[in-house]
């Protein structure tokens, strides 16, 4: 099976977070970059699906500047075959026109899955996989958090609310995945050693033109200070007339 | 003057909230840009239109309803390409979808299909001439982007909960259509639905969460948190990627960056230590309430409430009080 995962580098938000002057991105100095968590979860998928699958082989697809191919490192240290980076001087917010230049990679890739992550981490947008999907024309199936390959078919398990649906699509197809599949290996020594030999080509993005571009961003309203209303059982009945009479929730 | 589309969800041949939400949106949008119509757009199996009035009751001039027996499950393919073709030949200037499990799905197709770019999980929007601004929370929630939109129609999804459905009585006037694409012809079927056992309460609609995480300890403890939901009468159990991992609860049930991000009047955390990626996804409730051993744990930073103890002794006093003051 030929897969490709499109992979996106992201800052590392759990230390460290600060609006940049500009007040429209983030301020990058000392932050940490690292593969947008479901896209991690995308390149486990891949890869646990070529070791069930013999003859496989695993690309993965970053559109950034050249620090994109760190990440695209990662995965080939974690088992990918080869890497390609689609050369851009900015990650546009846009996702249609990411997904205009991985659509025009992938149209001649011969892929038998895509497998995107559900949701970049950075944007929360949500939308370059089934985009991508659209403009290749191929079946998609979004938010999977099961799946089986059986020869030319599938079948995936999409969770909605209160519910889930198991879904059937033929190959090739386009999935988009969800918590609950797999939980992305830690590349070893090993991995780490293959990985710098392993290829990355590299290519200008053919990227859309951005027509949503973000012009402010700021920090969400600050909670107002909480309180410690006691210790112990005792101060459940306290709690409760607060949730009463002053938080009026009950 | 310009008109709306909104995308009405339902499901298993009832509206969901969300379908109010959208139309609700698009019915702001119309009247904000000069009053233009609301066309919600409404896909289901045959007996779906008699849904029609509820939309018209929130503003919907008319409702396109979509009827076809195959169609009691969204086949995405299907709807998608309807609702392009309605919002490409109809002449909208923005197309509102629900960012639920569904509308994420279709909307960013429906924007592919019409070759314009979209504003994904909005919880606010203006028009401004050519322009649509929206507010988006990015960086697991560290941070809102006002974006802007430019192309028309400018297809948008909403996060649930964010837009209030207010009542604008309209005329909901049925239109019947038929799908753009023969369902038969769908490459992506439905094979079974899978209802969630005890799930009353979806996580994103419960006005009341009892969550909890490992300080629990154990999967049968979960019961003091089922009990606790059970004397709100109203709440939904969520947990922590710690639990779930564990399997002392499903997996759907996990709340933060890479579970539900969830929205309620009112969020009980139990157990829960408040590590980043869990506060991503509940710290915009209207009212936090934490319970730990632990006085240091980060969840009483954003908690409004906090008791320190065993939950052990906490929770099954704070299930009697709350039976209490509901009267059960
Ligand atoms: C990429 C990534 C994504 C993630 N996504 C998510 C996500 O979506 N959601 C999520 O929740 N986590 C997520 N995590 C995991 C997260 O980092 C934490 O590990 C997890 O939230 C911790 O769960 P917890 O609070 O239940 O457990 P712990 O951190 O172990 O906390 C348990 C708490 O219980 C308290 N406690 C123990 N005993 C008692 C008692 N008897 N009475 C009262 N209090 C007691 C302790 O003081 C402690 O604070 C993610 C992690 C990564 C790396
Ligand atoms: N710059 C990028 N390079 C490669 N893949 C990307 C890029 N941006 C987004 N993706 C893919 O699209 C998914 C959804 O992104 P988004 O629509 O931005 O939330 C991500 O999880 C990645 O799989």
């Amino acid at each position: 099976m030929r897969i490709a995962v499109p992979i996106k580098r992201v800052p590392d938000t759990e230390t460290r977070f600060t609006i940049a002057a500009d007040g429209k991105s983030v301020d990058s100095a000392g932050l940490k970059y690292d593969m947008s968590d479901f896209d991690g979860y995308a390149v486990e998928v891949a890869l646990r699906l070529a070791e069930t699958h013999e003859g496989s082989e695993v690309t993965v697809i970053s559109v950034g500047p050249d620090a994109v191919q760190e990440t695209i490192r990662k995965a080939l240290s974690m088992g990918a075959a080869r890497g390609i980076q689609l050369k851009a001087a900015d990650v546009l917010f846009d996702g249609f026109a990411i997904a205009q230049a991985l659509a025009a990679e992938l149209k001649e890739g011969n892929y038998d899955l895509i497998l995107f992550g559900r949701n970049a981490t950075d944007s929360a947008n949500g939308v370059v996989g089934t985009m991508t999907a659209e403009l290749l024309g191929l079946p998609c199936v979004s938010a999977i958090s099961e799946l089986h390959i059986d020869g030319t078919s599938g079948t995936a398990r999409r969770e909605l609310e209160g519910a889930a649906e198991i879904v059937e699509f033929p190959l090739p197809a386009v999935l988009t995945i969800d918590e609950g599949i797999a939980r992305p290996r830690l590349p070893g020594l090993k991995g780490i050693m293959a990985a710098k030999k392993k290829p990355i080509e590299v290519r200008e993005a053919a990227l859309g033109r951005a027509n949503v571009v973000i012009e402010k961003m700021a920090l969400p309203p600050e909670r107002a200070a909480g309180r410690i209303v006691g210790e112990g059982a005792d101060a459940v009945p306290e709690l409760v007339r607060l949730l009463q009479n002053e938080a009026k929730v009950l | 003057m310009a008109d709306m589309l909104a995308f009405a969800e339902a499901r298993g041949g009832e509206l969901r909230k969300v379908a109010l939400e959208t139309v609700t949106a698009a019915r702001q949008a119309a009247d904000a840009t000069g009053g233009g119509a609301v066309a919600a757009l409404l896909i289901g199996a045959p007996g779906i239109g008699a849904h029609a009035a509820e939309l018209g009751a929130v503003g919907a001039d008319r409702v396109l309803v979509v009827e076809h027996q195959a169609l009691a499950n969204c086949l995405p393919e299907v709807f998608a390409a309807t609702a392009a073709k309605l919002i490409g030949d109809g002449g909208f200037r923005a197309a509102f979808f629900s960012a639920s499990a569904e509308g994420r799905d279709l909307a960013p197709r429906v924007a592919a299909k019409l070759k314009v770019s979209m504003a994904a999980d909005v919880t606010s929007f203006a028009f401004d001439g050519d322009a649509m601004t929206a507010t988006h929370p990015v960086y697991i929630g560290k941070a809102i982007v006002t974006e802007r939109l430019t192309g028309a129609p400018a297809v948008v999804s909403l996060r649930p909960g964010a837009i209030d459905v207010t009542e604008s009585p309209k005329g909901g006037t049925v239109e019947a259509m038929a799908p753009a694409m023969d369902p038969a012809s769908a490459r992506v079927r439905v094979k079974e639905t899978v209802e969630q056992k005890g799930a009353a309460l979806d996580l994103g609609e419960a006005p009341v969460i009892v969550s909890g995480g490992r300080g629990l300890r154990a999967a049968e403890n979960f019961k003091l948190v089922e009990d606790l939901a059970a004397a709100f009468g109203n709440a939904a159990v969520g947990a922590t990627r710690a639990v779930t991992d564990d399997g002392w609860r499903p997996a759907t049930d996990q709340i933060g960056q890479t579970g539900r991000m969830v929205n309620p009047d009112l969020y009980v955390a139990v157990g829960i230590s408040g590590a980043v990626q869990h506060l991503a996804g509940m710290r915009t409730s209207r009212v936090i309430v934490a319970i730990n051993k632990d006085k240091d744990a980060p969840i009483f930073k954003i908690a409004d409430y906090g008791i320190v103890g065993d939950l052990f002794e906490v929770v099954p006093r704070l299930t009697e009080e709350i039976r209490r003051a509901k009267g059960r």
